[in-house]
């Protein structure tokens, strides 16, 4: 069941794939605007570049927050996955998963390309994809709940920010600081650490309680 | 004396019986408000380092201790709310959270104030600063999540899951906002080393303190008065009131 959910979920995607490259162009245009607003002066970019890739993988992922159940809300499927006999959480979890792997995935792989940009070192550039790699799962699981409260309101799109922003601020915090402190000459080791501890935390609880929220918006 | 407690779960009979605790706090809010400004203004020394800018502390700390003690006990009521499907617990949690919401900007405003003459800056990435500032978007967030939604009941869960994940999630994010200002680089301001503080200045502001607690309480009963009369409007109770206000 659960790899069956995360079939279909992919499956949907690759049949409008425009949904996903919406949400990577526009984690790549955030992360170009920065050079032209700030000017192009390469050891500020540098000292930048990390916490503004975070800060657009967060917005990336926040914007694609609402496509995870509303499509599924509209035709009743997700009615029929509330009525079904397994696991509602295990069912939310795949669609977390599909959803990260959807839009999280390209991120990642993206993400060293606009290091380059940046003009970040290579091994820089490895902690950057390892941090995200690690983090944006967590944002997927964590902007499941915040999607499955909003399901269905005036304005949920807005309000999904406001709700999920805040709770993203851990994971920008220790993504962003491990490439900070490599490229200040630290370990990494604990950002890294901290980052593991935040996506076994949100694997267990939030599939949970994005369960109990879809529970409150259907019925 | 035994008294059945749930009877005051039920909105009707709390309605009455928070009609009645309100003179009371409201009393001993005005009264503690003068003791606490008198001593704060009057009684209480001036600082040798500080000056009189200090006496901000007065308003400062009670809000910024209110803000957070008001959105545990706001969790705690949706929590409830949640568990046990108390109408009224939820109606509590509502009418918690614009109160701590105020406490947070008030701490946050008189923070910047208080900041300015001390450290000649508005402002700073300083670690308690910025989780108090995160505090306020999760009770705007909570709040506007009750807003959006029209039918109640579904307000209140939403708002109790909401709630919960917040609290969860608070150490996270000041253990995380603390190291992060420890690991970036050395605080350029340190709030830790409390100067210690002459008796007439904490009796002061434990008076405050309390002064704020009476006025949370007053304000959070009379909300609560209002979303029980608006939600049972359809109820008998409520038809009786409204009679016996027009015969009066």
């Amino acid at each position: 069941m659960f790899f069956w959910i995360i079939r279909r979920d992919l499956l949907l995607a690759m049949r409008r794939r425009s949904d996903v490259f919406t949400t990577l162009f526009f984690f790549v245009i955030v992360v170009s605007l920065f050079p032209l607003s700030v000017g192009p002066e390469m050891n500020m970019l540098r000292t930048m570049a990390p916490g503004v890739v975070w800060v657009a993988a967060l917005l990336a992922a926040m914007l694609s927050l609402g496509r995870m159940f509303s499509n599924d809300y509209l035709d009743g499927t997700l009615e029929q996955m509330l009525l079904s006999p397994q696991s509602l959480s295990l069912l939310v979890l795949g669609k977390a998963l599909a959803h990260w792997l959807v839009t999280g995935v390209p991120l990642v792989l993206m993400a060293p390309v606009l290091g380059i940009q940046y003009d970040l070192p290579a091994e820089a550039l490895f902690v950057l994809t390892v941090s995200l790699l690690l983090g944006t799962p967590v944002l997927s699981l964590i902007g499941a709940i915040g999607a499955a409260l909003t399901l269905g309101l005036r304005g949920g799109g807005v309000l999904v920010s406001l709700l999920v922003l805040p709770l993203y601020i851990p994971v920008l915090i220790f993504g962003s600081g491990a490439v900070e402190a490599n490229m200040a000459g630290l370990g990494y080791d604990a950002h890294m650490s901290l980052l593991g501890a935040f996506l076994l935390v949100s694997l267990v609880f939030a599939p949970w309680a994005a369960a109990a929220s879809l529970r409150v918006s259907m019925e | 004396m035994a008294i059945n407690w749930f009877k005051y779960s039920s909105p009707a009979s709390f309605y009455s019986l928070a009609g009645k605790m309100i003179p009371i706090f409201v009393f001993l809010a005005v009264v503690l408000t003068i003791a606490g400004l008198y001593v704060g203004f009057f009684v209480a020394p001036t600082d040798f380092q500080q000056g009189e800018a200090y006496r901000i502390i007065f308003i400062h700390v009670p809000a910024a201790w209110m803000s957070m003690f008001l959105y545990v006990i706001m969790a705690v009521w949706a929590g409830i709310g949640l568990a046990f499907n108390t109408r009224l617990s939820s109606m509590m949690a509502t009418a918690i959270a614009p109160t701590g919401a105020m406490f947070t900007f008030l701490a946050l405003w008189t923070g910047a104030l208080w900041g300015k003459p001390m450290w000649g800056t508005w402002w700073v990435w300083d670690a308690r600063l910025t989780s108090e500032l995160i505090l306020l978007f999760l009770y705007i967030g909570f709040m506007s999540l009750q807003a959006a939604i029209d039918d109640p009941r579904r307000a209140d869960k939403a708002g109790a899951i909401i709630a919960l994940v917040g609290v969860v999630n608070i150490p996270i994010i000041y253990f995380s906002v603390q190291w992060w200002n420890t690991l970036h680089q050395g605080a350029s301001v340190s709030l830790n080393q409390a100067p210690a503080m002459a008796t007439t200045m904490l009796t002061g502001m434990m008076i405050m303190v309390f002064a704020s607690w009476m006025y949370s309480i007053v304000v959070i009963l009379k909300r609560v008065r209002v979303i029980i009369l608006e939600r049972e409007s359809h109820t008998a109770w409520v038809a009786e009131l409204r009679k016996k206000e027009a015969a009066r």
